[in-house]
């Protein structure tokens, strides 16, 4: 019997990690504290930061890559898998985690971009990457570039969903374009896209994204969340939305229950009583161009 | 003779798992009077002949069996269960070194949790499998392995950190997912040990 030698970091092992994500919460924690709160309500990740999106906003100034000193501390705290960010292009912060051995690297425009023109080559990691995407042609660029798994970007730090549903509606309504057509007009739709023209002629086939695909950047509620996963989600990202509410432990629970139970309105009831304010957030249109952080990369 | 396999459906790759059984019940002939179903309310278990517990965060699928009143369902389920990765961890009778959560006792065996380390340690590899001569690619993420193994129990793999896969009655438990690779003959086993 001749046996295949130990094959490390593949497509395959790199999409099945974020399969085995699916139809789970991942919440954004600052401390080994914060962690613990996130497993005990059963996320199925935790994102490691210095600050949360809210904050980051508030702070101003670059952005960057959380302290590995702050990233050890949460990956020791908890059993989840522990994701952290890098800045979009920063190739060597990506290296730096994946040195902490961080589970999944997420290339974030909620830091500050470190390269206006590529983003990172992941193909060259072992770890499997996340990134952002507003609609399908960024997305199939960045699972091209080799990203295991997308997230809608929204818009972080806001507490307002409505920038999540139009990059989910959009990404949604662009695959389902898609069926019915020939593999020319594919082609051609796949030039506009600027994305490669295999990956739009597998998404037409299957209906969907070909990697696992959550929704982020503006969840606050149990409501936000379940409409999420009504309009397409695998999952969701919630950052700011749970640990600046008045009861973050209850919240990210609650979020958790509405994201299982996300088409049965009774349990979304059950899950949003008595929870306590949720995060303040801001109306998107007082934001000034240079506040929006879902236009960096593309 | 038709059969009804639920897939546990509360977090994890359940998909994969729905996809992999109707793969293996049209290669054994037997899709016709077959069905297999998303499992979402502890009423549905029982209809069942076969059960499979997907791979996922096995800390959030625990909690949300026990939320969801199908701890006790399950351990009264009288069919096979098809355990892999998390599900293995959820249907032994032990977990090393961690107290977050208690398994379902259904396997006689031990676990280990991430017992290969993170997931820049996940792997593919070509496992020799009891009763077969061709390997098996198996797919191994941020994988558990058996440590300890009842004397009812059946060891059909193992690599030199421990066990990672066991059958017990119609039970099947494996540390790996099969459930993500094109490789149907562990499916088809399972299978065959419902009829019997």
């Amino acid at each position: 019997m001749k046996l295949e030698e130990l094959r490390f970091g593949t497509e395959l092992l790199k999409r099945g990690f974020a399969s085995m994500q699916k139809g789970g919460v991942i919440m954004d924690v600052v401390n080994a504290d914060q962690a613990r709160v996130a497993e005990e309500a059963g996320a199925v990740a935790v994102m490691a930061l210095e600050r949360v999106p809210a904050d980051i906003r508030k702070a101003g100034g670059v952005a960057r890559m959380a302290d590995p000193a702050r990233i050890t501390e949460i990956m020791g705290a908890v059993s989840i898998p522990v994701m952290a960010k890098v800045r979009i292009g920063h190739f060597v912060e990506a290296q730096v985690l994946e040195s902490l051995a961080v589970d999944m690297i997420d290339e974030s425009e909620v830091l500050t971009p470190a390269d206006e023109q590529f983003h990172i080559d992941k193909t060259k990691f072992t770890v499997p990457f996340v990134c952002g995407a507003r609609d399908l042609g960024e997305a199939l660029r960045r699972i091209h570039e080799g990203a295991a798994m997308i997230r809608t970007k929204g818009e972080a730090g806001t507490g307002n969903v409505v920038e999540a549903v139009r990059h989910m509606r959009a990404i949604m309504g662009e695959i389902r374009a898609l069926q019915g057509k020939t593999r020319q007009e594919m082609a051609d739709r796949a030039r506009a896209l600027e994305a490669p023209v295999e990956l739009v002629i597998e998404c037409a086939e299957r209906g969907r994204l070909p990697v696992v695909n959550f929704s982020a950047g503006g969840i606050a509620t149990p409501s936000d969340a379940a409409m999420m996963m009504q309009l397409g989600a695998d999952g969701v990202f919630v950052g700011s939305g749970i640990f600046l509410s008045s009861n973050p432990s209850r919240m990210a629970r609650a979020i958790v229950e509405a994201v299982h139970h996300y088409d049965d309105p009774k349990a979304i009831v059950d899950a949003s009583r008595d929870l306590g304010e949720a995060m303040k957030g801001l109306d998107i249109h007082l934001l000034s161009k240079e506040e929006v952080l879902q236009t960096r990369g593309r | 003779m038709g059969v009804r396999i639920g897939v546990l459906d509360l977090q994890g790759d359940v998909s994969e798992h729905l996809l992999a059984f109707r793969e293996a019940l049209a290669l054994a002939g037997r899709d016709r009077g077959s069905s297999v179903v998303p499992i979402r309310s502890a009423d549905e278990i029982a209809g069942c002949d076969g059960l499979a517990i997907p791979g996922g965060e096995s800390t959030t699928i625990a909690r949300m069996v026990d939320r969801k009143g199908m701890r006790d369902p399950i351990l009264e389920f009288s069919g096979g269960i098809f355990a892999t990765c998390a599900g293995l961890i959820l249907l032994s009778a032990a977990v090393e070194d961690d107290r977050r959560f208690l398994p379902l006792g259904i396997l006689d065996a031990t676990v280990c949790r991430n017992a290969f380390g993170r997931q820049r340690e996940s792997f593919e590899q070509d496992l020799p499998l009891e009763g077969e001569t061709e390997p098996f690619h198996a797919v191994f993420i941020r994988a558990p392995v058996i440590t300890r193994a009842g004397t009812g129990v059946r060891i059909l793999a193992r690599l030199p950190q421990g066990i990672v896969a066991v059958a017990q009655g119609s039970h099947m438990g494996l540390a790996f997912h099969p459930e993500l690779s094109r490789d149907r003959r562990l499916h088809l086993r399972f299978l065959k040990g419902l009829q019997g």
